[in-house]
C-alpha cells in the first residue's frame, strides 16, 4: 500500500473550526486532500469525525445550531464563498452515509435521481447507460440487472450501501465523502465495499471514516487522527500505524483507549 | 328510596370498611421480622373495594333494568286496559303518568295518567326499595367477606392492584361502550324506518323533498342521492380543493423551511384555528363569505346565484380543515427519516427538490390518510352547513349553485314540529346511520394506511 506522491491538493482545509449552538465540535483543523490516495479519518467516538467530514460538502449548513469557520476550497476555489453554489459543490462531492438510505423508488430510479436533477442526460438510452455504468463501477450489476424496477428499499444492507455507493458515482463527484459506510455490514459485505473503494481508488478522491483499525489500514493510504475536535495526526497510513509520532495517536491505535 | 340517598349510604358502608379494615390490620401481629405483606391502608382499601365495587355495580345495572319493570308493573293494572293499542300514545300517557306521579302538584291532561300515576308512584317506591335494600346488603356482604380474609400474610396489596386494574378497565370500556350503544340505537330507530321505506329508495333514489310525503308511498320523496351528493360536493371536493394545498403547504412550510423561532409560534396558531367553535366558522359562511361569493357569481353573468351556494359552505369548511390536514401532513413527513432528506440533499438536490422527488412521495400514505381522515370530519361537519347551505337538494356541479348536506337535513328533520314515529323523522336516524357506517370506514381504512406506513419506517 503506497503512498503515491500528491500532486496539488483536491480539497484542503485551513483552520477549520465548527461548533454546534456555541459549543466547538471541532478545533483548527488543517488538512489536505488528495485525488490519488484513499484518506481515512479515525478516532473515538464523538471525536468530531462525522463534523468535519459534513464541512467538506457543506452538510452542515442543514444543521441550523452548526456554525463553521475557516477556509475549505476545492481546486482552489472557496466551498464557503458566496459564489459557490452549493447544488453544484454537492454534486462534485458526493456522500455515502453510515446508514444505508436508499429512496423508497425503484433501484433504477434510485441511480437515476442525481442524473435527472442534475440534467445529466439528454434522452432515456442516455439515463440507462449512466445506471448501468454506476452500478457497474459500484459492483452491484450483476445482482441487480434483472429487477432494476424494484424497490431499492427491498434490497439487502450490503446491497443498499452499494446502491448508495452507485447512486453517488452516478453524478460523476470528483470527490466521495464515505462516512462508516460498513458499520452496519456483515463482514462479507464489508469486504465487497472495501474491494469496490480499491476499485474506485484514483477516479475519485475518497475520504472513509471508520472505527475500524484493520479497515483503515486495508483501503486507506492516508490517515487523520482526531482526538476531542482536533487533528492529531495526519500522514501515510502506514506511518501512522507502525510509527505514530504522537503518543496519543499510538494509544488509540494500539487500543488503549477510544 | 331516592338514588342519592342510596349512594351516600354505600359510600357511608364503603368508609367504615376502609376505618374497620385498617383498624384491623394495625392490631396484626407483625411477626420477628417486623416487616408485613401489606400495608395497614391497603387492608383498609380491600374491604372498602369489596364494600362499594359490587354494590355500585348493582345499582348502575338495576337503574337500567328497573324503569322496564316499573312499567310492566304499570300496564298490569286495571286502568292501564283503556289504554290505545297505538304504541306512541300508549308511551306518552304512562310517560305523563310518570311525571304526575314524580310531582303530586302536576296536573295530568290525560285522565288515565291520572288513574295510572298513583300505580306508578306505588311501582317506583315498591322496586326502589328492592333495589337499595339489596345494594345495601350487597355492599355490607362484600365488606364483611373481605374483612373475614384479613390476616398477617393476606396479600391486600396485589388484591388491590387488581381492583385498581378492573376499575381502570371498566373505565375505558364505558367510551366504547356508550359507542356501541349509540350505534345500536340508530341501528334501532334506522330499522323502524326501514321496514316502511326500503332501503334502496333511501341509498338510490333522486327525489328528496321531506316536506310533502305520500303516506302510502314514503319512499317516493326520501331518496337521499341529492344529500349524498351535496356533502360529497361540499365536503369532499369544495372543502378539499381549499384545505388539501394549503394544509399540505403549510406543512412543508413548518417541517421543512420555518426556523424554529417561527414554527414555534406558527404550528400553535394554526391548532388554534383547529380549536375554533364551528358555529363561529358558520357565522363568518353565512354573513361574510356567501355574500362575496353570491357577488361573484353575478358579476360573471350568474345573476340567479343563490346565497346559499354550495361554494361558500365548501370554502369555510376547508379553511376550518386546514390545520387538521396540516398537522396530519406535518407528522406524515416529519415521520420520513432524515437520512433520507439528507441522501437527496448530499446529491445536490435544493430543498424544493428534495421535498416535491423524495419526501412527498415517502410520506404520501400518511398524507393520504390525513386527507381521508380530514374528510369524514368534513361530511360530518354539521353547523357550517346549517347556517350556511341551503335546504333545496340539487344534484349539480356548479358550486354557486345551492347544495344541501346530510347533517343539515337531520338538523332539519328533527327540528321543528317533529311528530316522532313518522317516516319523515325516523329518516333522520337513517341517514345518521349511513353517515356513521361511511365515516367509520374511512377512519378504519385511514388508521390501517398510517399504521402500515408507520411500520414501514421503523
Ligand atoms: N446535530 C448536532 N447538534 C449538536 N451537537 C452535535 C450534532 N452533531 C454532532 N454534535 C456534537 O459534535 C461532536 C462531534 O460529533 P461527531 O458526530 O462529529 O462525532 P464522530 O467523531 O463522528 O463520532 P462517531 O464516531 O460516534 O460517529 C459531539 O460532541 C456531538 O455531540
Ligand atoms: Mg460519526
Amino acid at each position: 500500500m503506497t503512498d503515491r506522491v500528491p500532486s496539488s491538493p483536491k480539497m484542503s482545509a485551513r483552520g477549520v473550526n465548527v461548533s454546534y449552538g456555541g459549543t466547538p465540535a471541532i478545533q483548527d483543523v488543517s488538512i489536505d486532500i488528495d485525488m490519488e490516495n484513499v484518506t481515512a479519518f479515525i478516532g473515538p467516538s464523538g471525536c468530531g469525525k462525522s463534523t468535519f467530514l459534513r464541512t467538506l460538502n457543506r452538510m452542515n449548513d442543514t444543521i441550523p445550531s452548526a456554525k463553521v469557520t475557516g477556509d475549505i476550497t476545492l481546486d482552489g476555489e472557496d466551498i464557503y464563498s458566496a459564489a459557490m453554489d452549493v447544488v453544484q459543490l454537492r454534486a462534485r462531492v458526493g456522500m455515502v452515509f453510515q446508514k444505508p438510505n436508499p429512496f423508497p423508488k425503484s433501484i433504477f430510479e434510485n441511480v437515476a435521481y442525481g442524473p435527472r436533477i442534475h440534467g445529466l442526460a439528454a434522452s432515456r438510452p442516455d439515463m440507462e447507460a449512466i445506471v448501468e455504468r454506476s452500478l457497474k463501477r459500484a459492483g452491484l450489476w450483476d445482482e441487480v440487472k434483472d429487477r432494476l424496477s424494484d424497490s431499492g428499499t427491498a434490497l439487502s444492507g450490503g446491497q443498499q450501501q452499494r446502491l448508495c455507493i452507485a447512486r453517488a458515482i452516478a453524478v460523476d463527484p470528483e470527490v466521495i465523502l464515505m462516512d462508516e459506510p460498513c458499520s452496519a455490514l456483515d463482514p462479507i459485505a464489508t469486504a465487497k465495499i472495501e474491494e469496490l473503494i480499491h476499485e474506485l481508488r484514483g477516479r475519485y478522491a475518497i475520504v472513509v471514516v471508520t472505527h475500524n483499525m484493520q479497515q483503515a489500514a486495508r483501503v486507506s493510504q492516508r490517515t487523520a487522527f482526531f482526538h476531542l475536535g482536533q487533528l492529531v495526526e495526519y500522514g501515510a497510513t502506514d506511518d501512522i500505524f507502525t510509527n505514530p509520532r504522537q503518543e496519543r495517536t499510538k494509544d488509540y491505535i494500539t487500543g488503549r483507549y477510544g | 328510596m331516592n338514588a342519592f340517598a342510596l349512594l351516600f349510604l354505600i359510600a357511608g358502608l364503603g368508609l367504615i370498611g376502609w376505618l374497620t379494615g385498617r383498624a384491623r390490620a394495625v392490631r396484626f401481629d407483625r411477626g420477628a421480622r417486623g416487616r408485613v405483606n401489606s400495608l395497614p391502608s391497603q387492608h383498609g382499601w380491600y374491604v372498602a373495594l369489596w364494600t362499594l365495587l359490587p354494590a355500585l355495580l348493582f345499582v348502575a345495572v338495576w337503574s337500567a333494568v328497573s324503569p322496564g319493570l316499573i312499567r310492566q308493573a304499570v300496564l298490569e293494572h286495571p286502568a292501564a286496559a283503556k289504554l290505545s293499542d297505538f304504541a306512541f300514545e300508549r308511551d306518552a300517557v304512562i310517560d305523563e303518568a310518570g311525571r304526575v306521579a314524580a310531582d303530586p302538584r302536576a296536573s295530568a291532561f290525560n285522565p288515565i295518567a291520572a288513574e295510572l300515576a298513583p300505580a306508578v308512584r306505588e311501582a317506583r317506591s315498591r322496586y326502589g326499595w328492592m333495589g337499595g335494600g339489596t345494594a345495601m346488603l350487597l355492599a355490607f356482604a362484600g365488606g364483611a367477606f373481605a374483612f373475614s380474609r384479613l390476616s398477617v400474610d393476606f396479600r391486600a396489596r396485589t388484591r388491590v392492584e387488581r381492583w385498581v386494574m378492573l376499575i381502570l378497565l371498566l373505565a375505558s370500556l364505558i367510551a366504547i361502550l356508550t359507542t356501541i350503544g349509540i350505534f345500536l340505537s340508530l341501528l334501532w330507530e334506522s330499522l323502524r324506518f326501514f321496514s316502511a321505506v326500503s332501503p334502496v329508495e333511501l341509498l338510490f333514489g333522486t327525489h328528496w323533498s321531506p316536506q310533502v310525503i305520500d303516506p302510502k308511498h314514503p319512499g317516493a320523496s326520501l331518496g337521499a342521492v341529492p344529500l349524498f351528493w351535496g356533502t360529497f360536493f361540499i365536503g369532499a371536493v369544495i372543502a378539499m380543493i381549499v384545505a388539501i394545498p394549503f394544509g399540505l403547504m403549510s406543512a412543508i412550510y413548518l417541517t421543512q423551511y420555518a426556523p424554529a423561532r417561527v414554527r414555534a409560534w406558527m404550528k400553535p396558531m394554526l391548532e388554534i384555528l383547529a380549536g375554533v367553535p364551528t358555529v363561529v366558522y358558520g357565522y363568518f359562511a353565512a354573513l361574510t363569505v356567501a355574500p362575496a361569493v353570491r357577488n361573484l357569481a353575478v358579476a360573471l353573468g350568474d345573476t340567479y346565484a343563490s346565497s346559499e351556494s354550495a361554494l361558500a359552505a365548501g370554502l369555510v369548511m376547508g379553511v376550518m380543515i386546514i390545520p387538521f390536514v396540516s398537522s396530519m401532513a406535518d407528522d406524515a413527513i416529519a415521520a420520513v427519516p432524515t437520512a433520507m432528506r439528507d441522501g437527496s440533499l448530499a446529491m445536490g438536490a435544493t430543498t424544493s427538490e428534495t421535498i416535491g422527488r423524495v419526501l412527498i412521495p415517502a410520506a404520501l400514505p400518511g398524507v393520504v390518510a390525513g386527507v381521508l381522515l380530514a374528510v369524514s370530519r368534513a361530511i360530518g361537519e354539521t353547523m357550517i352547513v346549517v347556517m350556511a347551505a341551503s335546504g333545496a337538494a340539487n344534484v349539480t356541479l356548479n358550486p354557486f349553485e345551492s347544495a344541501t348536506t346530510v347533517t343539515k337535513q337531520i338538523v332539519d328533520l328533527l327540528t321543528g314540529e317533529a311528530e316522532f314515529d313518522s317516516p319523515k323523522t325516523l329518516a333522520a336516524f337513517a341517514l345518521g346511520l349511513t353517515l356513521f357506517v361511511i365515516t367509520l370506514l374511512l377512519n378504519i381504512f385511514a388508521l390501517r394506511v398510517v399504521k402500515k406506513y408507520r411500520e414501514a419506517y421503523e
